[in-house]
């Protein structure tokens, strides 16, 4: 082998292996640095009071709620529409083009930076609905929606035609088919899509600013809907860039880390348990 | 049976109806951006908004050009992309074709964590490590600017290159690698002048995603850039178009000139958004075709 072969082949294995030590390296010491710094400050004070100025505290408990409010609001709307895109997409759609076009609108949507969904949800529904949780819970619906659209459409393609077919044979409608065969199958791609949805939704931050605001009162439900709120995202935000507010930010920042490594793990396992139950 | 047909058929309507929401969606994101960014270029003047040097929106005087906010998303777009697609690519081929299973797993899943980490905790360790840190190494007064802009997106496209160039790489027909290793080449002369050119559509499409990530993204360049209309440089405060947004956004009132411009700005945004979706696939569905 001549010397410029061998320099070359050396030249790059060296730098594969010192990039993808660098790729490791930065997820251990992303990881390690927030979990370190926010871990101490995650305190049962913390986590179960709201802020007050009289007794000069931080508590992070309304936006523990705002964020699970506005996950459930989110959730509710987008599933639906979500699923039956998908079976329209993959049932009842014979137009090629029209097909296409979904397709094309799915993934333009999913491009789409957040700061923009925020202009136009504050136009749409802040507008109409006040600032409010609910106002930033429809903006994050047409965000997810091609996350669910997605995610539903490659779990039915693997429902096997012979299953349709089956069922037409016995004299089912389409919508008796939809129900009882297509449906259950595609229970695997909902909650993967609901799984990323609520990733997305927990991280989520420009899209809020100026759709569900930085209040932080604790509400019941339905009255969350309607009032102001910070997600613990948002909150994450105000206090470390206007507030300074250091020690809260990461302990925010440790429990975000938390439950995006949770939610990771259950999209492995649920990816996991069905895929085995497939194979049976 | 007549009824049923008809119970049918609006089943029918109805899934229709669902089916086309993404498509209204795009039409009612893009035509409201339209109406509300249109007033402000028409008052300003196309020329003056996207060529003005200058932006002071609340001067007595006030000045509305955009330029600084373009040149400073589309250099911080590609410095991110001069740093992170090495990165991102060497580590796709090391995973794609020579790491063994579990390496890759436990790999994989590290990268699928770092896209799931959201934009304001990058910012936060941004801005209470890289930025003391540029600040010390280049003895500059203020370390947040164009710089840590760029190592903050760096950082946070390298996911989405390393999946989809790890997906194109795997897609790569094990034939051509077998002919090459038949012709005498060695593994990693196999991987990088077989391999990677034959995935070169997919390598592409993961590019331009980065490019539409790193363009899009706003929350966590605000907690790193400084946030000042300056023109770009890369120790000198910046706002990127994103940030020109989300930081006027909230004190400017509605329907005054300011926040009628910060729409506009929204528009100059999507519009480039629109070009990079148009690119991105078209290199996918040549990356489908071949």
């Amino acid at each position: 082998m001549s010397t410029k072969r061998k320099i070359y082949i050396g030249l790059m294995q060296g730098l594969m292996y010192l990039c993808t030590g660098l790729t490791a390296a930065l997820v251990l010491f992303l990881f390690g640095y927030v979990l370190i710094k926010g871990i101490p400050n995650v305190t049962w004070e913390l986590l179960s009071t709201k802020p007050s100025y009289l007794a000069n505290r931080i508590g992070i408990l309304p936006d523990i709620l705002n964020t699970i409010y506005i996950v459930i609001a989110t959730l509710l709307v987008v599933l639906p529409l979500g699923v039956g895109a998908a079976i329209y997409l993959t049932e009842y759609a014979q137009n090629k083009k029209v097909v296409e076009v979904i397709e094309y609108a799915a993934e333009t949507l999913s491009g789409i930076p957040s700061i923009i969904y925020g202009l136009v949800g504050m136009l749409l529904f802040s507008n109409n609905f006040g600032t409010s949780i609910l106002a930033g819970a429809l903006t994050l619906v047409i965000m997810n929606l091609p996350t669910v659209m997605r995610t539903t459409q490659e779990s039915l393609k693997t429902v096997p035609q012979s299953y349709r077919e089956g069922a037409f044979g016995l004299g089912a409608g389409k919508w008796r088919v939809i129900r009882t065969v297509v449906l259950p199958g595609c229970v695997d791609g909902v909650i993967t899509g609901c799984i990323l949805s609520i990733g997305r939704i927990i991280g989520e931050s420009a899209a809020l600013l100026f759709t569900a605001g930085y209040a932080h009162a604790v509400n019941g439900f339905f009255k969350g809907l309607r009032s102001p709120g910070a997600t613990l995202t948002v909150a994450l935000y105000v206090y470390a860039k206007e507030e300074g507010e250091f020690a809260v930010a990461f302990a925010i920042a440790a429990i975000l880390m938390i439950l995006t490594l949770l939610i990771n793990l259950s999209t492995t396992l649920v990816g996991k348990y069905f895929g085995k139950r497939r194979n049976v | 049976m007549r009824k049923n047909k008809i119970f049918e058929d609006i089943v029918h309507a109805i899934f229709l109806l669902l089916g086309l929401i993404t498509v209204g969606c795009v039409v009612i994101i893009t035509v409201y951006l339209i109406i509300s960014g249109i007033p402000a270029i028409k008052e300003i003047g196309l020329i003056n908004f996207l060529f003005g040097k200058e932006w002071a929106s609340t001067a007595a005087d006030p000045k509305f050009g955009i330029l600084p906010f373009i040149l400073t998303s589309i250099y911080g777009t590609a410095g991110a992309i001069v740093i992170g697609v090495p990165v991102g690519f060497f580590t796709a081929v090391y995973l794609s074709k020579i790491a063994n299973s579990k390496v890759r797993a436990i790999m994989e899943s590290a990268v699928n964590l770092l896209a799931g980490i959201p934009s304001v905790v990058y910012g936060l360790v941004g801005m209470l490590i890289l930025v003391p840190a540029i600040r010390k190494t280049f003895n500059v007064p203020d370390g947040s600017g164009l710089l840590a802009a760029i190592v903050v997106l760096a950082i946070m496209i390298l996911p989405n290159i390393i999946k989809v160039s790890i997906t194109s790489l795997d897609a790569v027909p094990i034939e051509y690698e077998d002919a090459s290793y038949a012709l005498g080449a060695s593994p990693i002369e196999t991987f990088f002048k077989v391999s990677v050119p034959a995935a070169k559509s997919g390598i592409a499409a993961a590019v331009v995603l980065g490019v539409g990530r790193a363009i899009g993204e706003a929350m966590a360049v605000m907690m790193v850039a400084g946030n000042v209309a300056n023109m770009p440089s890369l120790f000198q405060s910046v706002r990127f178009l994103t940030t020109a947004v989300a930081s006027e956004m909230a004190y400017s009132s509605p329907g005054s000139l300011q926040r009628n411009a910060l729409f506009s700005i929204a528009l100059v945004l999507y519009m480039f958004i629109m070009l990079i979706n148009a690119a991105l696939n078209f290199f996918l569905k040549r990356d489908k075709e071949k």
